[in-house]
């Protein structure tokens, strides 16, 4: 199982020679904290490689882990603002780091965020991180301006959804959708479906914006708002997805 | 064995083994056997053991031990009788696999006719005063034995043929009969060594000893079997991981050969990877079976739209992101949007393919089958295109409404075109 993600390092690697140009709109005064934790050595050079110059992208990599407790002993030492997480991880996976910082994630002075990184085309093991508390997933494909995009996104509290995950989501709700005597909170409005198609369909915030005629905060609010729907959400309805999806 | 049937002669005997014979046998197997593994006609050793037999039972008890000791295998060579039992053929997979048939009449004649024979020798015999009187349950007995034991060997081959569900029945009806029979037999010894009136005490005191062994024994045995079969389930997987790894290993040699071999071109290698990427996410994400056998014909949505994206993806080089909601069986208006999709796809990395990645978004709502491709190339004015080109117009548009859906084309305001297919299932289909 680990050489085709080793594969996948390589790919992101030679990503960054083809995007190693310093990232839009020379952020200066940004900066963030980051830890890096994937199982695999050459993905993690690659994305350091990528987003690592502080003076470009205004990113740090504080830290970096190889598996759940080096991860949360390092997270915990360092207590980066980001975490880019992987789903596979030898020691329990993504889920078992997100559920040991739990604390660290609610903390109301300075909380850790998590981004979720993955290869992983899996839509169990996607949507198992987003609920445990992740504030986004990103695929390893993603070009190096565009994590660091992300990495500033979810540093400033917002969600991050890539198409995949949008898909994932609006597919996990669809059949939830079928009974309307559930409560509202496990429900999208409208809008939040069109918002989340659109993300789906590959636009970004702002052609998201302007296509709805609504500004980019209103964007960013409803993203948040699946979000935290997603984290909330019954796990009996999710449950029942995951069996019907298998179904299919 | 075919082979052993239809070329004795030729055929260079493998080093023999003694194996029970599972085809054409008609108690255990052992004489087919035996009779194979010494090359003698199987009706010399079956006499041999039935003058055995009438030595005082040796041959009955030698055959029991044969049976015992001896597993048992498909073979017994035998010229004089093809198999009835079982043959081997070859699946559609490719796999050899053995086919239980019906046991012949013959069988069942040879199986009665061994019942007279033992009748006649019991009736005949005289073993002098108290010890005849045991005979009868111990026959008895014997004949439960052999039912069971022959059922064992059932169940083994069950697992070689593929036997049908309706069998189970008459495989517990077979066991319940055998063990019937050794329990009427041992009831019987008992019954004739003390008088019938102790036979509660002692049928009490033999309930005792196996209540006890099993409170003693039976946790073990329950362990045993527990990791017996977790074995076997972890032997399953451990199968299973070495064929993914085998194919991906195999693949991906094969792919990054090709890259070396085509450094100097991005567009092949980045093609290549692609390739590889795709192939690797089917075998490890996709549950079982799906995106294995690339020649089959995609029967729903999102594999029909997969398999496009994919071949397009192949054939020029543009990577195309593909998200998929939801899912429905193809019908004729869906498979008409499918080309029109396809065509967008064709046309999108062709003209907009420098802007990067090709969008491709399905989603199936209620009746509704909606598909959008995007891309972020210079952008696309229908209005500017020659009348005489038809590519859009006809392939995408025309096919669209033609079916009874709707295709809008339109420019996205950061560049690039977007392709809105939206298309109403049949009724029919559910």
């Amino acid at each position: 199982m680990s050489d085709p993600t080793e594969t996948d390092g390589t790919a992101g690697a030679g990503e960054a020679a083809e995007s190693a140009q310093p990232a839009s709109g020379g952020p200066g005064e940004r900066h963030v904290r980051v830890v890096l934790v994937d199982d695999h050595r050459m993905f993690r050079t690659g994305v350091q490689a990528e987003i690592g110059q502080t003076a470009q992208t205004g990113v740090e990599v504080v830290g970096e882990a190889a598996d759940v407790d080096q991860a949360v002993t390092v997270i915990t030492a360092t207590r980066p603002e980001v975490v880019l997480l992987d789903v596979h991880l030898p020691g329990g996976g993504g889920v078992e780091v997100l559920r040991r910082c739990a604390p660290l994630m609610s903390d109301a002075e300075q909380p850790v965020r998590f981004l979720a990184l993955s290869v992983s085309d899996a839509a169990e093991d996607v949507i198992g991180v987003i609920r445990g508390g992740a504030r986004g997933y990103v695929t390893k494909t993603i070009t190096g301006t565009d994590l660091v995009d992300s990495v500033f996104r979810v540093q400033e509290g917002d969600a991050v959804f890539s198409p995949r995950l949008a898909g994932f989501v609006l597919d996990a709700f669809a059949s939830t959708d079928a009974p309307p005597v559930d409560e509202d909170m496990d429900r999208l409005t409208q809008r939040e479906r069109e918002v989340l198609r659109l993300i789906a369909r590959g636009y970004a915030y702002k052609e998201i914006a302007k296509q709805l005629y609504i500004s980019v905060k209103t964007v960013e609010s409803h993203v948040s708002a699946v979000l935290r729907k997603l984290q909330l959400s019954n796990r009996h309805e999710l449950t029942r997805w995951a069996t019907a999806r298998r179904l299919v | 064995m075919p082979e052993a049937a239809t070329a004795p002669v030729a055929e260079p005997r493998p080093p023999r083994k003694l194996y029970r014979s599972g085809d054409g046998r008609w108690l255990g197997g052992v004489a087919r056997g035996l009779a194979g593994h010494l090359g003698l006609p199987v009706i010399w050793v079956r006499f041999a053991f039935v003058g055995l037999f009438m030595a005082d039972g040796l041959g009955a008890l030698l055959y029991a031990a044969f049976w015992f000791f001896v597993p048992l295998g498909i073979g017994g060579v035998d010229a004089q009788r093809p198999p009835s039992l079982v043959t081997s053929e070859t699946s559609p997979d490719g796999r050899r696999r053995l086919v239980a048939r019906k046991p012949d009449k013959g069988q069942i004649v040879a199986l009665l006719l061994m019942v007279v024979v033992a009748l006649v020798f019991v009736g005949n015999v005289d073993l002098g005063g108290g010890a005849k009187a045991y005979l009868w349950p111990t026959v008895l007995v014997g004949a439960g034995v052999a039912l069971v034991w022959r059922q064992a060997d059932n169940a083994r081959r069950a697992r070689w043929a593929e036997v049908g569900r309706h069998r189970r029945t008459v495989t517990l009806l077979r066991s319940v009969a055998g063990v019937l029979l050794v329990t009427a037999g041992v009831t019987g010894i008992f019954v004739l060594q003390g008088s019938a009136a102790h036979l509660g005490s002692v049928l009490q005191a033999a309930l005792a000893v196996l209540v006890g062994i099993t409170l003693l024994a039976g946790p073990y045995l329950v362990r045993m079997t527990q990791d017996l079969s977790e074995e076997r389930l972890m032997r399953i997987r451990a199968q299973e991981r070495a064929e993914v790894a085998a194919h991906v290993h195999d693949s991906v040699l094969h792919t990054l050969t090709l890259i070396q071999r085509n450094a100097e071109s991005p567009g092949e290698v980045r093609r290549l990877a692609r390739a590889q990427e795709r192939d690797l996410r089917a075998w490890l994400y996709k549950p079982e079976g799906n995106g294995k056998d690339e020649d089959d014909e995609p029967t729903t949505l999102a594999e029909a739209v997969k398999r496009n994206a994919a071949e397009v993806e192949d054939k020029h080089g543009v990577p195309i992101e593909v998200v998929v909601v939801g899912d429905c069986p193809l019908d004729e208006k869906i498979s008409a949007q499918m080309q029109a999709g396809r065509e967008a796809m064709v046309n999108a990395a062709k003209y907009g393919g420098e802007g990067g990645a090709v969008q491709v978004f399905a989603e199936v709502e209620g009746r509704t089958v909606f598909v959008s491709v995007r891309d972020r190339g210079p952008g696309f004015d229908l209005d500017s295109i020659p009348a005489d080109r038809m590519g859009v117009r006809e392939s995408i548009i025309g096919r669209m409404e033609r079916n009874g859906g709707t295709a809008r084309l339109r420019a996205v305001p950061d560049g690039g075109t977007e392709v809105e297919l939206e298309m109403e299932r049949a009724e029919n289909t559910s």
